[in-house]
């Protein structure tokens, strides 16, 4: 028997079955099918102005920085005042996202902008979110080429583009965007972040920017409707 | 070559561990730090508590129906273009590890924090093989260091302080400046993560643990908060997932709910910083990520458990509350267990996983006080089954022949009681002879047991059998 036989014919052994039972099978495929939601914490459940503001908060609280700004255009400006505030290079690396590729960033004349695939010494980049969950103040960023994961993960400063009609209440609320622009099939990588990278592995200290980003910036584009 | 055994020595190792000051140090802060924040994230939301009902229930009906989820797990996983392992043992997880690494010529892997990872000793047998395994998980970096086992499942290296780990990355960094200062956690942490970037750019193969699988999606999900596991996953030929068979849960919805109180009850966090839901290796569009995905999902003696009076301990998300709670665990901290899974759900885990027989102590090492329970965020009832692991012990007659005696002593007397009233007025006379002058006694010869820690009283010269009889003459 392979390992795999043998696992799972002692599961079936464990649990006192054959693995042929109709009700069981339709017990999983039903939950499969209809992914029922349980109980959704009421804080996620909120009208668009107050979930906006609450999301902002959270994301302050997960020491994050935010920007609020009124338009997709404003964005090239926040990143090369955020880059400026922190004395950074003023350089950023982005996906292929058509939203960001569109913004006007040869406006900011002091700020170079490189589209590509990720580089290991790049020191910021700029993402755009698919969305933000309000109860937790976590950004969700989907793989691919338009937001390459690496960028997420390797430079030392991550700003991150979100609009307001992108902020969900909550989990669930993002599950099924997922489900509505992927079907079937997840990206490779759904990242949710909730702040910069940290540890507390030294004397249960806390450290901000552990292996990932030390900087978390979050631009809000827009207001709610 | 699993992660060597210790806890027949628990009682030595317990003894050690009170005796050392610097460990008893970390322990007062892991009360002060876990417990309060874990109190404080629970009172800001309201539905916390009806929230960890439906964790239990999900993980109960996920168990339930364990069989049907895994394979429609690796239905998904399949149709990803990644690859499903199933094994036995610790032995055949460990083949499987290495297989893909020589396939691959891999000369260093990276590793993100993984507890089936310790418990199948992978590090030793790739090393053993000629394959360098990094740990970058800081806590698990650097026990690694030191060769030792992580103390806590979410804070591997609370046992060490800042000089000792200083003194770690002198001895191990040895090719940086001498007079660097290394004083501060900040920049211990920031050396750490610069030795260790240049790791995961040359590593060949990744390996993860993972928190959940996701049978709806194919997905595993692992959840961190210093983007160590992500380095790992994203950046290597090869991603490898190390999980075990009780991680599947059924839908994304499913997902939310343990979320929702995993890092409350773990770090007392909102959220922890990354949750990634990882689906197949990189896409033919992809600009990075792995190109092949590999998930192993180990036994190991779990689906044994199903069936009978552990299956509850299957619901654990490890996230440490129980021995943050643990009055046991803060006096001795996690070494004291002697293998990889300390704490109340060690104390049932490790049993059921090497044996009972090598691991009677754990149990046994349990103030029935019920916080381990109050705080799990799946309601697992601790004290039950440590107490059913007690029983167990005593019916395969391996508690000590001292125990034993005296048990075997006591049903006599049970059978005769004429004969138990006479002997006990007897010892009760004597006793309080002995003791008259104090009424107490610092030494008793057969109970030191005892009178090592506390002293004992000296009875008032009367048993209790006699005094029962004569109240109930008298009323
Ligand atoms: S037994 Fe419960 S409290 Fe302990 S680690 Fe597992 S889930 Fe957390």
């Amino acid at each position: 028997m392979s390992g795999r036989d043998t696992v799972m014919a002692s599961i079936r052994r464990g649990l006192g079955v054959s693995g042929r039972e109709a009700p069981r099978r339709q017990a999983v495929e039903s939950r499969i099918a209809g992914h029922p939601s349980g109980l959704r914490p009421a804080r996620g459940q909120l009208p668009p102005k107050e979930r906006l503001e609450l999301f902002v908060t959270m994301v302050e609280r997960s020491a994050a920085t935010v920007a609020r700004v009124g338009a997709l255009d404003d964005v090239p400006a926040a990143v090369a005042e955020f880059l400026r505030r922190h004395n950074l290079p003023m350089r950023a690396q982005r996906g292929a996202d058509a939203s960001l590729a569109a913004m006007p960033w040869a406006a900011e004349t002091t700020l170079a902008i490189d589209a590509g695939p990720p580089d290991p010494a790049s020191l910021a980049a700029v993402s755009r979110a698919m969305a933000g969950i309000t109860e937790t103040g976590t950004l969700v960023l989907a793989s691919g080429p338009d937001n390459p994961t690496s960028l997420n993960f390797l430079p030392d400063n991550h700003v991150v583009v979100v609009t307001a009609a992108d902020v969900a209440g909550d989990f669930d609320a993002v599950w099924a965007r997922l489900r509505e622009k992927y079907g079937e099939s997840l990206p490779r990588a759904v990242n949710l972040v909730t702040g910069p990278s940290r540890t507390a592995d030294i004397e249960q200290t806390l450290v901000i920017g552990a292996h990932g980003p030390r900087r978390l910036h979050v631009v809000v584009v827009g207001e709610a409707e | 070559m699993s992660a060597v055994v210790t806890s027949p020595a628990f009682k030595a190792n317990a003894k050690a561990a009170l005796a050392d000051t610097e460990l008893q140090k970390a322990l007062a802060l892991v009360e002060v730090n876990f417990i309060v924040r874990r109190r404080a994230a629970a009172d800001q939301l309201p539905e916390f508590e009806a929230l960890r009902d439906e964790a239990r229930d999900i993980k109960d009906h996920a168990l339930a129906h364990l069989d049907l989820y895994l394979e429609e797990y690796e239905k998904r996983v399949v149709a990803h273009g990644g690859h499903v392992h199933f094994a036995v043992d610790a032995e055949e997880a460990r083949r499987i590890v290495l297989d893909v690494c020589r396939r691959l010529g891999a000369k260093t892997v990276t590793k993100g924090k993984t507890m089936i990872g310790e418990e199948i000793g992978i590090n030793s047998f790739l090393e053993a093989n000629g394959v360098v395994p990094i740990e970058t998980d800081l806590g698990e970096y650097l026990i690694q260091l030191r060769g030792e086992l992580p103390s806590h499942i979410i804070a591997p290296a609370v046992h060490l302080t800042k000089a000792q780990v200083a003194a770690d990355f002198r001895r191990c960094h040895a090719d940086l400046p001498r007079d660097r200062d290394l004083t501060e956690p900040t920049t211990l942490a920031a050396e750490a993560r610069t030795v260790l970037r240049q790791k995961f750019l040359a590593a060949d193969v990744g390996i993860t643990g993972a928190n959940f699988l996701i049978a709806e999606t194919g997905s595993s999900v692992i959840v961190t908060n210093e983007g160590n596991g992500d380095l790992t996953q994203t950046l290597p030929k090869a991603h490898i997932v190390l999980a075990s068979i009780d991680k599947v849960v059924p839908t994304l919805e499913d997902l939310s709910q343990l979320l929702r109180v995993l890092a409350r009850s773990a770090t007392g966090q909102e959220a922890s910083v990354y949750t990634t839901v990882s689906t197949g290796p990189r896409r033919a569009d992809d600009p990075d990520g792995p190109n092949e995905y590999h998930v192993v999902i180990l036994d190991n003696g779990r689906s044994n458990m199903l069936g009978g009076q552990f299956r509850d301990i299957l619901r654990c998300i490890r996230c440490g509350a129980c021995m943050n709670h643990c009055p046991v665990y803060s006096a001795v901290g996690g070494h004291a267990y002697g293998w990889v899974y300390p704490g109340p759900m060690g104390a049932v885990m490790t049993p059921a996983l090497v044996g009972i027989d090598k691991t009677g102590h754990l149990p046994n090492a349990s103030t029935f006080c019920g916080r381990c329970e109050e705080v799990c965020p799946v309601r697992i009832p601790l004290p039950k089954m440590l107490r059913h692991w007690r029983e167990r012990e005593f019916e395969r007659r391996l508690s000590p022949a001292t125990v034993r005696a005296g048990l075997r002593f006591w049903a006599f007397f049970a059978r005769h009681p004429r004969l138990y009233g006479l002997a006990t007025l007897v010892f009760a006379r004597s006793l309080a002879w002995f003791g008259r002058r104090r009424g107490r006694f610092r030494f008793l010869p057969f109970a030191r047991g005892w009178t090592r820690h506390r002293d004992f009283p000296a009875p008032m010269g009367s048993t209790f059998q006699a005094q029962w009889r004569s109240r109930r003459r008298s009323s």
